[in-house]
């Protein structure tokens, strides 16, 4: 094992060539147009034994991605934001057909306006897919989630295709020390994939993608709710062996501080380590909050969120999306997690961060207050749109 | 070819296509000619719904369909699959009008851009049957469907046909080809020549349609025919987009038919029929075309 | 947390600059976080790029509002950029210049006291064949200047850097970086 440093989309196209991939079919977007840009730089210097497509669109990178799965190999690709916007109604085929396709997603917002920054709404709005979702906090999480994704993602009791979220230009364009693994260690846990289910092989034809009327439609959805409910434990299980493998330990949901916490943060991605760095700082002034840092989300990680919330009196949800009407998506989850456990605890939504908005020490620091405020039983919004110039819009 | 062919049916019959439905047969012939070792690649489409109703397939060689815009994107990833494993393998994408002409476009210019191996077949029965005939970029001009009818302002499809043959030939794709099942040698050869040059291939069928261009099921061959004894469909070859040089009419009619025998057994032209300045501006176009063929 | 913020201009090399000292503190040991200002990059425009190393893990992920050192491949950008913007107060400001620190000592009054540090990098590139007249190659040669100011991080780490991650004229950027070391003038204003 060596460290490196390497920015977001280098340890993305590095796990990518170390998984063995054997199509990889991308499209440039911004932030994430490095990662086939190395990719097919590691093709052409023979670095690795891969098909490169350089597919017309994105739409056409997830589809021969499909082509390639179903062909029973190794697939995967990268994109962002309208990118990923752009194959979505590829991305439901992928899951329904049952392919373990891998693709990293630099998290970006969505146009109008145009802006290239992070938020988390592509990926949020790619949730009810059938595609298992990893958020990563830094780059060695990106480059670690990528390898355990094709791990769970090929699973037998899985055969769901799996996203790993990472921010972009927050992770995408910044250098961090990443370790990585020798190339036999990787192989040895991430061994080659053979699909016994379901492959083009003119030795033994057999009919993929076919027309399915309302008397098994719903048996072939609830095939898929198995299999994502299946990926609860495979996941747990792919954690541990990469544990006793490389000694980092991830869970569906990390806590920091909860135990004896009044005030709970939930967070995604990147802002997880800024939230930490303030929540330290907190509770040397006697503030009693912790962070839940999910790293699953789908499958919902039901169990371990009660877990991580079960004493708190206030949950504050940070996250980068919206659902216009409602109001962040994550929220929503939580929400119905904790009222259907029969907690009493109160949520709280933070809208933070849309479209590359810095999340500042002092944003965190306002949604603690807020929290706080919660909790002394002062009157507080539901929904909280923090760092935004709510007169300008007003006056507009 | 394989020697058995005459026997081998690879695509079974009691599939739910409509009586005297071009398509099935045109898929029938060319799986003849591909033999076993062979792929295919659907996209949505009457042919995608008639021949896989779940549990049942008529395709006895594997088969793969994602959606209707892709079948060329789907079988560039098959592709590079089977490149990938060292497998030589026939890979052929069906896909109807509206997923060569329209909504697959794009993914069969990135394909054949790409360069790779596969045979793509269109089969165009012009206009979008599977929804209940829409039209689409290869309608004809005149032809009543359902989002181009005849009306107090319009005489029905206002546009022409997109040249999508040569479209696709312009890519410089190997080889590319026009044909119908009436003239069923023609069309036997061309698949075999397909087949024998590696690269992105083209073959544009005509596929009358029974429901969509409203005449009885038993006139498919017929209209298919006069199709081409009119010079409303010309039968040719090209390969590597060169028409200067490497150019063919495969069938050259002895004496042109006059177009109305061909719009006049389709109930979608209907509305035309009796109105001589619209066939005389359709038969003007195609004496042109002729002429342009040299013929 | 040791913070640097670089400013230069599309095309010069700053973001690769923030990148080779990263990789150099972390092989002395750091921790380390390098980007470049999350903007749409266009030759010629100011840009900015930022490094942060600290002994302990860094988990923050912000901007870098308050630097510790500020550096500027290209003066010309005073005139345009506020490059004071945010430095602690004695902070560090290095820039490419053939001036003297005490030219530039308001800098220092303005962050309410610091260190100003000037080389010629420019002269130095030159002197190494790295890039041209109009357009030296100056971002390897500031960073041998960085080495002696700040002492963070070793000149050994940044030469050793610079040789592995340069494209071409490997030696000559290595020579740089240590011209630059002996080089660089310093003043502290209170």
């Amino acid at each position: 094992m060596a460290k490196i440093v390497l920015k977001g989309n280098g340890a993305v196209a590095l796990a990518i060539k170390m998984a063995r991939v054997d199509v990889v079919a991308a499209y440039p977007i911004t932030p994430s147009t490095f990662i086939p840009e190395k990719i097919s730089e590691y093709v052409a210097n023979g670095e690795m034994d891969a098909e490169f497509i350089p597919v017309e669109s994105e739409h056409s990178a997830m589809s021969a991605c499909i082509g390639a799965s179903a062909a029973g190999l190794r697939a995967a690709t990268a994109t962002s934001s309208q990118g990923l916007e752009l194959m979505h109604e590829m991305l439901f085929i992928a899951s329904g057909m049952r392919l373990p396709i891998v693709m990293g997603v630099a998290n970006r917002a969505l146009s109008a306006p145009i802006n290239i920054w992070c938020d988390h709404q592509d990926t949020i709005s790619a949730r009810d897919t059938g595609w298992i979702q990893f958020y990563a906090e830094n780059n060695q999480e990106a480059f670690d989630l990528m390898l355990i994704a094709f791990r769970v993602a090929e699973d037998e009791r899985v055969l769901l295709p799996a996203m790993v979220g990472l921010d972009a230009f927050i992770l995408t364009h910044t250098f961090e020390p990443v370790d990585v693994p020798e190339q036999r260690e990787v192989d040895d846990f991430l061994p080659p994939y053979r699909p016994k289910h379901a492959y083009l092989d003119p030795e033994r034809p057999i009919t993929q993608g076919s027309f399915v009327y309302p008397e098994y439609y719903m048996e072939f959805k609830y095939g898929q709710w198995i299999a994502m409910e299946s990926a609860r434990d495979v996941i747990d299980e792919v954690f541990a062996d990469f544990a006793s493998r490389f000694g980092r330990k991830y869970e569906k949901v990390s806590t920091f501080m909860c135990d004896d916490a009044e005030i709970v943060l939930i967070t995604m991605g990147s802002l997880s380590g800024t939230v930490r760095h303030v929540v330290r700082e907190l509770r040397n002034e006697g503030i009693k909050v912790g962070v839940a840092k999910i790293t699953v989300f789908r499958p919902f990680p039901h169990k371990e969120i009660i877990r991580a919330v079960k004493n708190a009196k206030v949950v504050g949800v940070l996250e980068k999306n919206v659902s216009f009407g409602f109001g962040g998506a994550v929220y929503g989850e939580v929400l119905a997690t904790v009222h259907g456990e029969g907690l009493d605890t109160k949520v709280l939504d933070f809208i933070v961060g849309l479209g590359g908005r810095d999340v500042r020490v002092e944003d965190v620091k306002e949604v603690v207050k807020i929290c706080s405020d919660a909790l002394q039983g002062k009157a507080v919004d539901k929904i909280n749109w923090i760092n935004v110039d709510k007169e300008a819009v007003k006056n507009a | 070819m394989p020697e058995n062919f005459e026997e081998l049916e690879l695509f079974a019959p009691g599939h739910r296509g409509c009586a005297g439905c071009g398509a099935s047969q045109i898929v029938r012939w060319i799986l003849k000619i591909a033999g076993p070792n062979t792929i295919c690649v659907s996209a949505t489409g009457c042919l995608e719904v008639f021949s896989t109703p779940y549990p049942e397939t008529a395709w006895r060689v594997p088969w793969v369909h994602a959606a209707f815009e892709n079948a060329a994107a789907v079988a560039s990833g098959v592709e590079a699959a089977m490149k990938k494993m060292g497998k030589d393998v026939n890979i052929i994408a069906f896909a109807g009008d509206g997923g060569t002409f329209d909504i697959g476009f794009q993914a069969l210019s990135g394909m054949v851009e790409r360069g790779h191996n596969v045979l793509f077949v269109n089969y165009d029965n012009e206009a979008y049957m599977n929804t209940g005939i829409q039209r689409c970029s290869s309608t004809p001009y005149g032809a009543w469907t359902t989002t181009s009818p005849p009306g107090k302002l319009t005489i029905g499809k206002e546009q022409r046909k997109k040249p999508i043959a040569a479209i696709i030939a312009a890519h410089g794709a190997p080889y590319v080809a026009t044909a119908t099942i009436a003239f069923l040698e023609d069309l036997k050869r061309k698949v075999k020549k397909a087949l024998s040059i590696k690269g992105p291939k083209f073959l544009h069928i005509l596929q009358p349609c029974t429901t969509g261009w409203r005449f009885d099921p038993s006139l498919t061959v017929t209209i298919s025919k006069l199709a081409v004894e009119t010079g409303v469909f010309v039968l040719w070859e090209v390969e590597d987009g060169d028409f200067d040089n490497k150019f063919r009419i495969t069938y050259k009619p002895k004496k042109r038919k006059p177009v109305i025998e061909y719009l006049k057994l389709q109930g979608r032209f209907r509305h035309i029929i009796n109105k001589p300045e619209i066939i005389e501006a359709i038969q003007r176009e195609v004496d042109e075309k002729c002429a342009k063929y040299g013929f | 947390m040791y913070e640097v913020r670089f400013h230069g201009r599309g095309g010069q090399g700053a973001v690769t600059a923030a990148s080779i000292l990263a990789i150099a503190a972390f092989k002395d040991g750091y921790d380390v976080q390098s980007f470049p200002h999350f903007g749409v990059e266009r030759r010629g425009a100011p840009v900015m790029a930022f490094t942060r190393l600290d002994d302990k893990k860094i988990e923050i992920k912000t901007q870098v509002y308050s630097p510790d050192c500020v550096i500027v491949l290209d003066t010309n950008l005073l005139a345009t950029v506020d490059v004071c913007k945010g430095i602690k107060k004695g902070g560090t400001i290095i820039l490419n210049s053939v001036k003297d620190p005490a030219d530039f000592a308001d800098m220092a009054k303005r962050i309410g006291g610091g260190r100003i540090a000037t080389v010629d990098a420019t002269s130095i590139a030159l002197r190494h064949g790295l890039g041209s007249k109009t357009a030296p190659i100056v971002n390897t040669a500031i960073l041998g200047a960085y080495a002696k100011v700040v002492g963070n991080v070793s000149l050994e780490s940044i030469v050793d850097t610079v040789r592995a991650e340069a494209p071409a004229k490997k030696e000559e950027n290595a020579k740089a970086v240590e011209d630059a070391y002996n080089e660089v003038k310093e003043e502290v204003f209170g």
